[in-house]
């Protein structure tokens, strides 16, 4: 990931060239800067704090209105799936587990890469996250909150929605842990919880920033709070550093375990196309794949619509191209695998519904997967492409329609051809099942509007010590001959 | 002491990095204690200027991450195998490798918990006041500035001297702070 260097020009040290020990590095090793226009480090809290002051932008109505008819639409599908019951939606034998399981797989897949982004990227000393991590990690969060609802309405009786968890009861019985079921149920949950914990910590000394800009009253105090008192002491940057290194790890291990075990749901059963030792890996691909491809559906209209492009820059953009490029690959060679393994076990049931998948009465869902995960991020390795915003926002809708459809692929083709030729069906959402998957969209974007209107969207303190004027060893940052900085 | 009750210490303002660092480490290497750098963001080698040992927070994370594990692992014994056990596709009524999932979520989540809240714990956050806060400059050490405060409970602080030494560091901009 080294194609994007482009001249990083010094600035003009009048009078002091000669003080200067660090010098720029050699034409060979320089790089087009993280923040470009060497933007000073009061200019990046004015352009990032300034998105969730002042007066709400039309556009910003425009999108929050039908987001809210959208949510709205959600719960009332809700409500009318708790009174009725699971019989409104498509599911039914032999395909007991339609667009539920397939949005909940989408949903969760969407949130890895914020973690992803937040967690191993840091760990691998990627800078250019700073500029996305926020934003990235926002989208986690609430794509997590939307994954969730599905498996919780799922059940039917919502109202024992409880019973997932090992709470005492009257009937004196608890879960078993011996189903990756109630694996799920740990892996989400603490998936959700972590997310927040990191975000939010992320949020504490940018919110002190928030705080000290406030003109009003109830902003003073409401960023006051929450930013709990920080005061920016060097004392307290050392603990936060640490604890933030120390989330990082632990969080990385935690995005690679959380879809791991979403997969499991499906390859600890022993059905034809779900019982398959590459599904963890695979999975974790998969996401992340999906993942950039809602970060990128996100960032590239909104660096333009705040005017961020000096802080997400094209280079910023191409960056995450190259990891759904490296993704996407990912996930190809996993279906060329399956079917060839499907082949190579020369097990009946299996090769037949792998054959099933491109051939069958659901050919269309299986080639809409193919092209729109193998074939389009392809696209991806032309810098022209990369480079084109129009084109990468194209893009990378289709790869969450590819995602969403290889989910579909998995959970609905896989179930609607029993081992018996009497128990074969053919699935058919209802009016429920579409309105309750477009209303979660509407939830995910209320809240990432609303995220977008109060809290800073790029972590502020951390773009900052990424800038050269950071640096006490650089001369931006006030370096000169004599100490031994 | 002009005002010992009153004064919360002295404030000298720095406009980068290098030269903060700087009046850092000769702060530290004067003998104070009771002193603090206010950065914008984390300034790399700072630790090491004001001479600050590796944080503490490893050790809270450590021990919610010991918990978790052994907390999950006897939770699932005890109600998988103790409580209720019941006999589930012919498998053993408690196994670790079938307990290993949960036990894994359980160390990360309690071990997240661990190194957010030892976080909070060893800066003694949150606090609703600080004397700091109050200073109409301070609100800059969120923005593009950076400050040294010596307290005036610090043993070796004098107003006279110690606003000597922040001058001779560089700072052009040296007040006190009320309590």
């Amino acid at each position: 990931m080294s194609d994007a260097v482009a001249p990083f020009e010094m600035p003009p040290q009048t009078g002091r060239k000669q003080e200067l020990v660090v010098k720029a590095p050699p034409k060979a090793l320089e790089r087009e800067p993280l923040v470009t226009h060497q933007r000073s480090i009061g200019w990046l809290s004015d352009a990032i704090a300034g998105v969730a002051e002042g007066k709400t932008p039309k556009w910003w109505w425009m999108a929050f209105v039908p987001s809210v008819t959208l949510m709205t639409t959600c719960f009332t599908m809700i409500l009318y799936l708790m009174s009725i019951g699971v019989g409104v939606w498509g599911p039914g034998h032999p395909v007991m587990w339609g667009w539920a399981i397939v949005n909940f797989v989408w949903w969760i897949g969407i949130g890895h890469a914020g973690t992803l982004i937040s967690a191993i990227l840091f760990l691998l000393r990627q800078r250019w996250r700073t500029s996305i991590n926020r934003a990235a990690e926002a989208m986690t969060i609430f794509a997590v909150m939307c994954a969730g609802i599905f498996p919780l309405i799922h059940v039917g009786r919502i109202w024992f929605g409880w019973w997932l968890f090992p709470i005492p009861n009257m009937e004196g019985i608890w879960p078993q842990f011996r189903s990756p079921l109630m694996w799920d149920v740990f892996a989400v949950s603490t998936y959700f919880t972590v997310s927040v914990l990191f975000w939010y910590m992320g949020l504490i000394p940018d919110l002190a920033v928030m705080r000290d800009r406030s003109k009003t009253f109830i902003r003073k105090f409401a960023y006051g709070l929450f930013s709990l008192g920080w005061t920016g002491s060097n004392r307290h940057w050392s603990n936060y550093e640490k604890a933030y290194l120390i989330l990082a790890g632990l969080s990385t291990p935690l995005v690679l375990s959380v879809h791991s075990i979403v997969s499991m749901d499906f390859s600890v059963s022993q059905l034809p196309g779900w019982h398959t030792t590459i599904f963890p890996p695979y999975f974790v691909a998969g996401a992340v794949f999906s993942g950039f491809g809602m970060v990128l559906t996100l960032l590239v209209p909104l660096r333009r619509l705040l005017r961020l492009e000096d802080i997400i820059t094209v280079r910023h953009v191409e960056l995450m191209c190259k990891v759904t490029l490296a993704t996407g690959s990912i996930v190809g060679y996993a279906y060329a695998m399956e079917f060839f393994i499907a082949w190579y076990s020369g097990n009946p049931y299996e090769r037949y519904a792998f054959i099933n998948r491109a051939t069958g009465h659901y050919w269309w869902a299986y080639w809409t997967m193919i092209s729109c995960n193998v074939l389009v991020p392809q696209f991806f390795w032309f810098k022209k492409v990369r480079t084109n915003m129009i084109f990468v926002f194209v893009l990378s809708i289709l790869v969450n329609i590819g995602m969403w459809f290889e989910r579909f692929v998995i959970v609905v083709i896989s179930l609607h051809r029993e081992f018996l030729p009497s128990n074969w069906s053919y699935f058919r959402p209802t009016w429920v099942d579409i309105l309750t998957y477009l209303g979660t969209f509407g939830l995910f974007f209320t809240f990432f509007l609303l995220f977008l209107r109060f809290v800073p969207i790029i972590a502020i303190a951390e773009v900052k010590g990424v800038t050269p004027q950071a640096d006490p060893h650089h001369p931006l940052g006030g370096a000169k001959e004599g100490g031994h900085h | 002491m002009a005002a010992p009750s009153k004064v919360y210490g002295i404030i000298a303002e720095f406009e980068t990095p290098a030269a903060t660092m700087h009046a850092a480490e000769k702060v530290r290497d004067s003998g104070f204690r009771k002193w603090d750098v206010f950065t914008p963001f984390p300034v790399h080698g700072m630790d090491a200027a004001m001479g600050l040992k590796n944080s503490k927070v490893g050790w809270f994370s450590f021990l919610g991450g010991v918990s978790g594990y052994t907390g999950g692992m006897l939770m699932i014994w005890w109600m998988n195998a103790v409580d209720y056990p019941i006999v589930i596709g012919g498998k053993p009524m408690f196994s670790p490798y079938g307990a290993f999932p949960p036990c894994y979520e359980l160390t990360i989540l309690l071990g997240s918990f661990g190194a957010l809240l030892g976080m909070l714990f060893l800066n003694r956050l949150p606090r609703l006041h600080h004397p700091l806060l109050k200073h109409r400059r301070f609100a800059l050490a969120t923005h593009d500035r950076f400050f040294i405060v010596i307290e005036t409970s610090d043993p070796k602080y004098s107003e006279n001297e110690t606003r000597k030494l922040l001058q001779a560091v560089g700072s052009q901009r040296i007040e006190l702070v009320e309590e």
